[in-house]
């Protein structure tokens, strides 16, 4: 018993620094995706939901694709496409040049597309759920389509789209764990190092385990806050 | 009914509305332009390194994998549902122990990642070898492809449990007061009164886990079952060909396209009696 407290102790006998390292890497893989994931989905969505059927069927095919690749095949699309398409443009200039593709940017990069197809899809469904006259509305009373969108649509949005956003960035945070793959040192890597090294495998996975759940418990005590602070807007009937 | 013509019928529809190249449609041709310039880029690019050899070579396997992958779907989803029963029926237990406990399963399944999951039974009962040597259990977990049906199956069985009790739930109280009111007991309102509303309810959901769990399989090719995207990487790492990415992730678009349309279809066909 006292052994197992010792590798999980911070410092160099314990392992404890070289797996929050990780959580460290996990959470900010997660946080960076978040943004492009969100961005990309929203612009997704509005291509799905416009009047031009060309633009809907092009977010269409983007949805489709994203949506029906395995994550971790994604992943390997991107860390190895991008790194052979990279190394032939560059051989042409300079024959002996190697290109090493970071794999921080490349797990965010498959991340970011599996996550904007999955959420084109929530905020297409916000946005079949805000009536024709909100729109009406706000062209009635002199605002720009853009204007209607910030300041009217947006805001109902967002309160529409959250749970199901909120979803969705439990499974990201989830999907992160697939980047070990290709050698990023997330959580589970770290682990598995841990595991490899001290023999323990199952005090390690384990551990692992229990840390992703204490995220996924951080994360819906986040949502909740962030639920409250946005319905705190909505009109009171 | 064609003898009465309605006058509105003689007169002349409105003109279609002219189109205008607006900025939207110039923007959404431009972006299917992009899309069928990568379609057209993907299929040169397989033309041009269309190499015999290599697909005489891997073909095969890429056919066994395809039916790795699909037997290890079919097997731990089966047996995931049957665990999915007891799990959702403590999940709706009045009693608060056996609803904790199975609380606590589907909040560690979902609340984890797959992979981890994999791990943990894997490598993790290594640890326990002895004791698994004991009780003559070792030769299941020593396998990794046993190993992988065991976690995909405690997997789904806790997604399939949510599934299943949301669409139970989904049934309104007044058809389970109604059935106890002609007498029917609790197994019989569940079972011809209950189940098939629910399981309209559950198809969409059970298509979208199977989806799930095809897309979530390729993860055992990390320990070292050769599934399809087992013997894509092996293909990889020997030919240092990227073809075989692509055409891994074709088998796949296939796989989960034909899945979901599939789904559709027996949705609208069990629907039937509910449209209008």
């Amino acid at each position: 018993m006292q052994s197992m407290l010792t590798l999980i102790s911070w410092g160099p006998d314990g392992w404890l620094d070289d797996i929050a390292y990780g959580v460290f890497i996990t959470i900010s893989l997660a946080a960076a995706t978040l943004p492009v994931g969100l961005a990309i989905g929203f612009f997704v969505a509005l291509a799905k939901q416009s009047d031009e059927p060309s633009l809907r069927l092009a977010g269409n095919i983007y949805t489709t694709i994203f949506r029906g690749l395995p994550e971790l095949l994604t992943l390997f699309l991107v860390y190895y496409g991008v790194q052979i398409g990279l190394q032939s443009l560059v051989q042409l200039a300079d024959p002996t040049a190697t290109v090493e593709v970071n794999s921080f940017v490349s797990g965010m990069v498959a991340l970011g597309v599996v996550f904007s197809s999955y959420a084109s899809e929530v905020f297409l469904s916000a946005f079949r759920a805000i009536p024709r006259g909100q729109y009406e509305g706000g062209y009635a009373i002199g605002l720009t389509s853009f204007q209607t969108m910030r300041l009217v649509v947006l805001p109902q949005l967002v309160r529409i789209a959250l749970p199901g956003l909120a979803n969705l960035w439990l499974i990201l945070l989830k999907d992160t764990a697939l980047v070990s793959a290709i050698g990023l040192s997330d959580i589970l890597r770290q682990t598995g190092i841990a595991a490899r090294v001290t023999r323990e495998p199952f005090l390690f996975f384990g551990l692992a385990c229990l840390i992703y759940l204490v995220l996924a418990i951080i994360s819906s005590f986040g949502i909740h806050a962030v639920e409250r602070s946005v319905s705190r807007s909505e009109a009171k009937r | 009914m064609t003898a009465v013509v309605s006058p509105a019928a003689a007169v002349e529809p409105p003109p279609p509305v002219a189109r205008n190249w607006s900025r939207s449609r110039i923007a959404g041709h431009v972006l299917v332009g992009l899309w069928f310039l990568l379609g057209v880029l993907l299929v040169v690019y397989l033309v041009t390194a269309w190499n015999p050899e290599l697909f005489q070579r891997y073909a095969p396997t890429y056919a066994s994998g395809l039916g790795v992958t699909l037997t290890l779907v079919v097997i731990s989803t089966v047996l995931g549902a049957l665990l999915s029963i007891p799990v959702a029926a403590g999940r709706m237990s009045r009693n608060p122990v056996i609803g904790a406990i199975a609380y606590s399963y589907v909040y560690f399944f979902r609340g984890t990642p797959l992979l981890a999951q994999t791990f943990l039974i894997y490598y993790g009962l290594g640890s326990f070898r002895p004791q698994l040597e004991a009780v003559g259990l070792w030769t299941f977990f020593r396998e990794a492809w046993y190993c992988a049906i065991l976690a995909f199956t405690l997997n789904t069985a806790a997604y399939q449990a949510e599934i299943l009790r949301g669409a139970i739930e989904s049934v309104g109280k007044g058809q389970w007061e109604g059935a106890a009111s002609l007498g029917l007991t609790r197994w019989q309102t569940l079972r011809k009164v209950v189940l098939p509303q629910a399981l309209i309810v559950a198809l969409r959901p059970y298509g979208n886990e199977l989806i799930l769990m095809i897309k979530g399989s390729a993860i055992v090719a990390i320990i070292t079952v050769y599934d399809l995207m087992g013997v894509t990487r092996l293909a990889f790492s020997r030919s240092f060909d990227f073809q075989t990415y692509i055409w891994a992730a074709l088998l796949y678009l296939a796989l989960v396209e034909s899945l979901r349309h599939a789904t559709e279809w027996i949705e609208r066909r069990i629907t039937r009696h509910l449209k209008r």
